[in-house]
């Protein structure tokens, strides 16, 4: 009786599934790191939520931040979760690490805990670190850059991040409670099936991923409709900025690519839950479908996560040349190529799979051909710095690291494209050497180049160099101690995801990369005393002019930090780079002859109750409760209906007045600032206003 | 003038009407053919398969033209270009994963 | 002016601060939506395609013994009057009939929902008392993955349909009710379009 109530109750949840508490029942050194991890993120919740307390931060962190809607908000809560989840992501690689160059012969980590530690890895820097960093810095940049107020469905964004907050947070519970899935970020059936892991931890990874990827659709649909249909008058496709150009592509690509996902997840929910036989062994499942399935998402994902930094070496680097961007149409297509080519190619994931070997040749083939337009895009931010005064400033640093290791990567991808070099190498280190290639490079430094180059627009002060230079090269040198050998370990023949080796010949390899670990791990801490230091500093780098860099898009010629409405009134586009134009021709800050009533949509719950909810739908999904799962699923349809049927009941007016009175005080301020040269770009004297020095090259 | 507003909007409609009229049967022809040849079976399987599937892609034409009312006509451009970005990605996967999967049912006999 | 203008880079025009259409953001917002629904059913068709073989049927029963073509007729009859009849309830709103006109079309269409969700439902009741469940074989899976997919989604047709009803009832036809019945109509003609492909592929390609 008292044993059925249980059940009922709390499904297949008990006390051993509770992580925290192994160490005092199994005090071996594997099960202490399992606990230790499971009492950091409680310490982490608790000690954030003493803190939020002690400062009485609730109330702002409730109106001002988790119920609005406002997309430069919503954008920095996807960084904030991004950043929290790389801390995690970083220390779990960096455990791997060290495993394997203590790997000969053993190691202090259990396999099995070895094998959740990929598994979260790899699922954590998708779905739960890049995902949500692009996502977010799409939704600080993308509408300043087309001159909207807001995005277009401003209550499904603030949706979308509550589902991705939700994944999110049903990895780090699995943490605490229960284990995690071993079956990689990729979670292959049958390995994945009850038959091999009846437990809870293929459930935690289809429902986390299940939810994000909603997320990631709906946030897809948003920006797509956004950069088509908000754009400010006079703004046309082609005088479109190039990171909006590639969030396009990006948006769109979620829009086609995640369904891919969203069916694999399901039908390998449907064979654990229901007792289908989608992909098992047994009675004509089918294992290789879901290989196809989960690909057919996985190849365009790879494109997802490293056009929003093409997008930001773009801009990067045509603002620390002082130059407008090389080929710009070039780049247009070549983006445009490169997503529809990502399309095409899901096969090359699973050459060794058994079909003929023609069909490796036409996907083999069609891989190697998303090499030409990314070899157009390389050439063209080259051409963009030849001649340009360039400044080596932090985000400089990244994209210029990008540019020397994304090719080495990308040399290894052509190699990779090629089934008989596939058949050798696949299913080792050389691979995880190969991808760790371009996504630290290209998507991670992208995103930390898009941080430190957007973060004085939203907080209105620039992020300390010294520190930022630190972390650069901490990350440079980092990932190449530590990726460089796998090359190497690889091509010796070890195997991925495996945690211990027998031959010695591996081990000075490891070591090495332990080394790099370490270095990743300096890379790590240095961003947080950077942002301390920034924080502590900020009335040294002061952005009252809102364009420290002397930059040339729309989003620097409105005050930073932006106002909740943007742009004081709607500007009105006359050319590519807008805003270096009109610095050029003096004009950089006019005042409007009128200005008009600003509307803006009201605070939603919507985005709290998706976050809540779709957690413990989770949940009551993975630990089989099933009265917590019904209840959040109807308390989510009825809240998201309710919101269809009442409507936005408090939208915002600023009336013209006030409009005017805020920028007419910004303009004094501007006016009182002294513009400076680009000498004096890290100086405290840089007050966001530039000084006319060379734009000999804009004029013509 | 007022009458002859009238009198065009009326036209509209009745336009309007007549291209739901003539989905709709056209959509009745194109079931009922298909319909009709597997329960009489007087072809042979694989030429039933054939018209089929054939029928099947002009029915969907039809519905796309007089029920979602996309056609060429300029103003439906943002939704026919959709469409037919659409049509391309989702045929690209379908064919893909036909070849692949009956490949690799053909080498596992 | 445009010469001129083009120099100056960017210009502050306050008049061009309109209040957006939302209406045509939200249409294109559903189309994109429908295009990526229209991807799962892509690949549950052609996941259901792919386990036509005997190692899918895995001794169980195959499409020849299980189907019906009067079942299947007349779900499809009553799925295509449907869409018929809701392209009525949108030629009423647009050519200003009247609300009367508007919520009889669209109650027949309910009515036509409901009658097919019945004998969907009645269908699956026959088929899994015969024995064909979605744990017996590899394509049974692949069948209750494809077509109840397809019936949740009418379901969630109806149940927006019957939350129109309500809305027009209470305030009219105002213009959000307008702009939501103008996506429930895509929805609903799309759905339609998806049940072409099933009576094509599964039910007369498995019959045939």
């Amino acid at each position: 009786m008292s044993h059925s109530f249980w059940s009922l109750v709390f499904g297949r949840l008990d006390f051993d599934s509770l992580d925290f508490l192994k160490a005092f029942f199994h005090p071996d050194l594997n099960d202490v790191i399992v606990s230790g991890a499971s009492w950091v993120v409680i310490l982490g919740a608790v000690v954030t939520a003493a803190l939020l307390t002690w400062f009485r931060l609730w109330g702002p962190l409730w109106s001002k931040w988790l119920i609005s809607v406002d997309h430069k908000r919503i954008g920095v809560m996807y960084i904030v979760l991004a950043l929290i989840m790389l801390a995690r992501g970083v220390l779990e690689g960096v455990v791997m690490r060290a495993q394997q160059a203590d790997g000969l012969h053993g190691g202090f980590v259990s396999a099995d805990h070895f094998a959740q530690l990929f598994s979260t890895h790899g699922t954590i820097m998708i779905f739960f670190m890049a995902m949500p960093f692009l996502t977010g810095l799409i939704n600080i940049v993308v509408p300043l850059q087309i001159g909207a107020r807001d995005v277009s469905f401003p209550m499904l964004n603030s949706l979308s991040l509550g589902l991705t907050v939700s994944g999110a947070m049903l990895v780090m519970i699995s943490l605490v409670i229960g284990d995690f899935s071993t079956g990689g970020w990729t979670a292959y059936p049958p390995y994945t099936e009850p038959d091999f892991q009846p437990g809870a931890g293929v459930d935690y990874w289809i429902w986390a991923v299940t939810l994000a990827g909603l997320g990631s659709t709906l946030t897809g649909i948003n920006f797509v409709v956004t950069i088509l249909k908000e754009r400010a008058p006079g703004m046309t496709l082609l005088r479109m900025p190039i990171f909006t150009w590639n969030a396009l592509c990006t948006s769109l690509l979620l829009v086609f690519a995640m369904p891919p996902l969203t069916v694999a997840g399901l039908m390998l929910a449907a064979d654990r839950y229901l007792g289908f036989h989608f992909f098992t062994n047994t009675l004509g499942g089918n294992m290789m479908n879901y290989a196809n399935l989960f690909w057919q998402f996985g190849h365009p994902e790879v494109y997802i996560l490293i056009l929003p930094a093409f997008g930001v070496y773009g801009e990067v680097i045509a603002t620390f040349s002082g130059k407008r961007l090389y080929g710009y149409v070039t780049l247009v297509i070549a983006t445009m190529a490169i997503g529809f080519l990502s399309f095409g190619v899901w096969l090359h994931h699973f050459f060794t799979m058994g079909q003929d070997a023609d069909v490796n040749a036409v996907f083999g083939i069609a891989t190697m051909l998303i090499g030409i337009p990314t070899g157009v895009k390389v050439y063209d931010w080259m051409a963009t710095m030849f001649r340009g005064r360039i400044r080596f400033s932090v985000p400089m640093v990244y994209a210029l690291a990008f540019m020397v290791l994304f090719v080495l990567g990308g040399l290894t991808g052509i190699l990779l494209a090629n089934p008989t070099v596939d058949f050798q190498v696949h299913n080792t280190l050389f691979l995880v050497a190969h991808f760790h290639n371009m996504l630290i490079p290209g998507t991670l430094f992208g995103m930390l180049a898009g941080y430190t180059y957007w973060f004085p627009k939203v907080f209105g002060f620039r992020l300390n160099d010294r520190w930022g230079y630190i972390a650069a090269f901490s990350w440079i040198i980092g990932y190449f101690l530590a990726f460089m050998p796998l090359y190497a370990v690889g091509l010796m023949g070890m195997t991925r995801r495996t945690v211990s080796y027998t031959n010695s010949a591996f081990e000075p390899w490891f070591l090495v990369a332990g080394a790099g670990a370490f270095f990743v791990t300096v890379a790590l801490v240095t961003l947080c005393v950077q942002l301390y230091v920034s924080i502590r500093d900020r009335e040294l780098t002061r952005d009252i002019g809102g364009d420290p860099w002397n930059a040339r898009t729309l989003e620097w010629a409105t005050p930073s930090p932006v106002p909740a409405y943007n742009f004081p009134v709607m500007p009105h586009i006359h050319a590519l780079d807008a805003f270096a134009v009109a610095k050029e021709a003096g004009f950089g800050y006019q005042e409007p002859t009128s200005y008009s009533d600003i509307h803006l949509p009201g605070n939603t719950w919507a985005g709290v109750i998706a976050a809540v909810f779709g957690t413990a739908l989770g949940f009551g999904l993975v630990w089989h409760m099933w009265w917590l799962a019904w209840l959040s699923l109807a308390v989510l349809a009825v809240s998201l209906i309710a919101r269809a049927l009442l409507g936005d009941r408090h939208p915002v007016k600023i009336p013209a007045t006030e409009v005017r009175r805020q920028y007419r005080a910004w303009l004094e301020k501007v006016r009182a600032v002294t513009p400076v040269t680009r000498a004096l770009e890290w100086d405290h004297r840089n007050c966001g206003v530039a000084a006319t020095e060379y734009f000999e090259e804009a004029a013509e | 003038m007022l009458v002859s507003k009238i009198r065009s909007r009326e036209d509209a409609y009745r336009h309007d009407l007549r291209g739901y009229q003539a989905g709709f049967i056209l959509a009745a022809i194109l079931t009922i053919i298909p319909f009709a040849l597997v329960a009489s079976g007087t072809f042979s399987t694989i030429a039933t398969l054939w018209v089929i599937g054939v029928i099947a892609l002009i029915q969907i034409a039809v519905h796309i033209r007089y029920f979602l009312h996309v056609d060429l006509s300029p103003e439906r451009r943002e939704e026919l270009y959709l469409m037919l970005f659409s049509g391309a990605l989702v045929t690209l996967m379908i064919a893909g994963m036909l070849w692949l999967l009956f490949n690799l049912h053909t080498r596992m006999m | 002016m445009n010469v001129i203008a083009r120099s100056l880079g960017l210009t502050w025009v306050a008049e061009y601060d309109h209040e957006h259409d939302r209406a045509a953001s939200a249409l294109s917002g559903f189309w994109l939506f429908m295009m990526s629904d229209l991807i799962i059913f892509g690949l549950m068709f052609a996941t259901y395609v792919t386990m036509l073989t005997p190692m899918s049927f895995a001794g169980g029963p195959t499409p020849k013994e299980l189907f019906e073509l009067p079942g299947a007729a007349l779900e499809t009859a009553a799925l295509l009057t449907s869409t018929y009849t809701f392209g009525m309830a949108s030629l009423a709103i647009k050519f200003d009939r009247g609300l009367g006109k508007v919520k009889s079309w669209l109650l027949i269409t309910l009515a036509l929902g409901l009658v097919f969700l019945a004998l969907e439902i009645r269908e699956f009741a026959h088929m899994v008392a015969e024995g064909a469940v979605p744990q017996r074989s590899g394509f049974l899976s692949a069948f209750f993955g494809l077509v109840p997919l397809h019936g949740v989604h009418v379901t969630a047709g109806v149940t927006w349909l019957v939350m129109m009803l309500i809305q027009i009832n209470r305030t009219g036809l105002t213009g959000s009710a307008k702009s939501r019945i103008a996506r429930l109509a895509l929805f609903w003609h799309f759905l339609d379009l998806i049940w072409v492909g099933i009576f094509s592929v599964v039910y007369l390609g498995g019959i045939a």
